[in-house]
């Protein structure tokens, strides 16, 4: 397997550019997550009591929870759509790792929630009121950090739940307690982040999410073919 | 191995459990009363001290079936005997229960010395994250059918479950934390009188004692039912 490893790799961007393309030719996926997530913020913003707090004070939270639920609602179709005319049966015949199926697979979902965070972003800035000046560079790296733990576990819990009964339900019951390190992180680094302190201060936390997602990442990886073991 | 005989290793193993919970639960109501009669009453919280006595050996226990249910889902995927597969979801049903009662007994303490019934510490974070994960676990298990299936699925499942425990931890300690410190296993040694050390590690051992019963009859139980299934559905 290991001297194999461009091919799982070449076979792993297949995969993913074969979501991605049918993705961007349907596009029904990513507005329904968008509009989804805007409905989100807005909604988070009636949710507050304005004479006790302030829309900003609530501003971290509401962004990472809007980009978490989003996150779900994409995960769950990543593998829905595959049972659909028996697809994942011909990607499980394909002649590749499953390590490269789950690669792809993970890739593609990737791409797919920070395609939605990069969209919700702006639209967070308009509602909440909130000046990213100075601040982006170290939003986008908590972004990137909080995000690719949690969709590696998503990419394994999809795969999961797509033939389980109950399955729109069962992926964020198992999915939500992998979530809260990176939300509390990325919440807690956003929060100071746009209160113009500086990164460093949150170095604890980039850390911790950094080990989470080694973790987790290569947990996934190593795991996943153990699900399709016919 | 032929199928009457892993029948009759069911039914010892069940009959082994109920021993076992009889004595578990024996030993239990020996600590209680020692706990309640013999045991010196805590100078500062009083009578509510008592509640420790209940919540830190379920709570010890709690972490031993969860961390149980992590290893043989490994073992189980790696030597793939169904045996581990049934053992998980006997240790993860025990454990839930014992996370139930530390997640009960907590607050129970927490209100007259803490003033309030939850705090989002990262001990109690943590145990309630656990009843959590174990209970999606064994909702997952419910919801499907074919057992081998079922086997590899929740093995997923419960490894990751265990990993994700010290991260949920950590994350939570990042806030601040009022938990007591641990009392028994700190550097310093323990900061408790001997006695009610010795009470702590009594009530320690039978619930332990009472976690091996219940989970060796849950087993037993499981065992039997699964021979059951496989004797009614001709493998395909």
């Amino acid at each position: 397997m290991k001297s194999a490893l461009p091919g799982t790799i070449a076979a792993a961007m297949i995969i993913a550019g074969k979501d991605l393309r049918s993705e961007l030719r349907r596009r029904t996926a990513l507005v329904s997550a968008v509009v989804f997530a805007a409905l989100i913020l807005v909604i988070f913003n009636f949710a507050r009591d304005p004479t006790a707090l302030r829309a900003e004070q609530l501003a971290p939270s509401a962004f990472w929870i809007t980009c978490a639920f989003a996150a779900v609602t994409a995960l769950s179709r990543a593998f829905a759509v595959e049972l659909e005319h028996g697809a994942l049966d011909g990607l499980l015949l394909a002649p590749v790792p499953r390590e490269a199926l789950f690669l792809g697979k993970f890739l593609g979902n990737l791409t797919f929630v920070f395609v939605v965070e990069s969209i919700a972003l702006p639209l967070f800035v308009l509602f909440f009121n909130v000046s990213l000046k100075g601040a982006l560079p170290g939003i986008i790296l908590v972004a990137v950090l909080a995000t690719v733990g949690f969709v590696a576990v998503g990419t394994v819990f999809s795969a999961l739940t797509a033939r389980v009964r109950f399955n729109e339900l069962m992926l964020p019951v198992l999915l939500l307690p992998f979530m809260l390190p990176p939300l509390a992180g990325a919440a807690q680094v956003t929060a100071a982040l746009l209160n113009g302190r500086p990164l460093v201060e949150s170095a604890g936390w980039l850390r911790l999410l950094l080990v989470y997602d080694i973790t987790f990442v290569t947990l996934s990886v190593l795991i996943f073919p153990s699900l399709f073991d016919e | 191995m032929t199928s009457s005989d892993a029948r009759g290793a069911a039914r010892r193993a069940l009959r082994a459990g109920r021993v076992l919970t009889g004595l578990g639960l024996l030993a239990v109501a020996a600590a209680y009363v020692r706990a309640i009669a013999f045991t010196g009453i805590e100078a500062v919280q009083g009578p509510a001290q008592k509640i420790m006595y209940v919540h830190v050996p379920s709570a010890w226990c709690a972490f031993l079936a969860f961390g149980l249910v992590g290893i043989c889902s490994g073992l189980f995927l790696w030597l793939g005997d169904r045996r581990l597969d049934t053992f998980s979801e006997a240790s993860a049903e025990v454990g839930v229960v014992l996370t139930g009662l530390v997640l009960i007994t907590g607050p129970m303490w927490g209100k007259p010395i803490w003033g309030t019934w939850w705090q989002w510490e990262p001990r109690l974070t943590s145990t309630l994250f656990l009843f959590f994960l174990f209970v999606g676990y064994l909702t997952l298990r419910r919801t499907m059918f074919d057992p081998a299936e079922r086997a590899r699925y929740s093995a997923v499942v419960g490894i990751l479950g265990a990993m994700l425990v010290p991260f949920i931890h950590l994350s939570v300690y990042m806030f601040r934390t009022i938990h007591p410190r641990p009392v028994v296993l700190n550097p310093e040694g323990p900061t408790m009188p001997g006695s009610f050390v010795a009470t702590l590690l009594s009530s320690l051992a039978a619930f332990t004692l009472l976690y091996l019963g219940l989970v060796t009859m849950r087993y037993g139980l499981g065992r039997l039912r699964e021979l059951r299934e496989a004797r009614h559905v001709p493998a395909a």
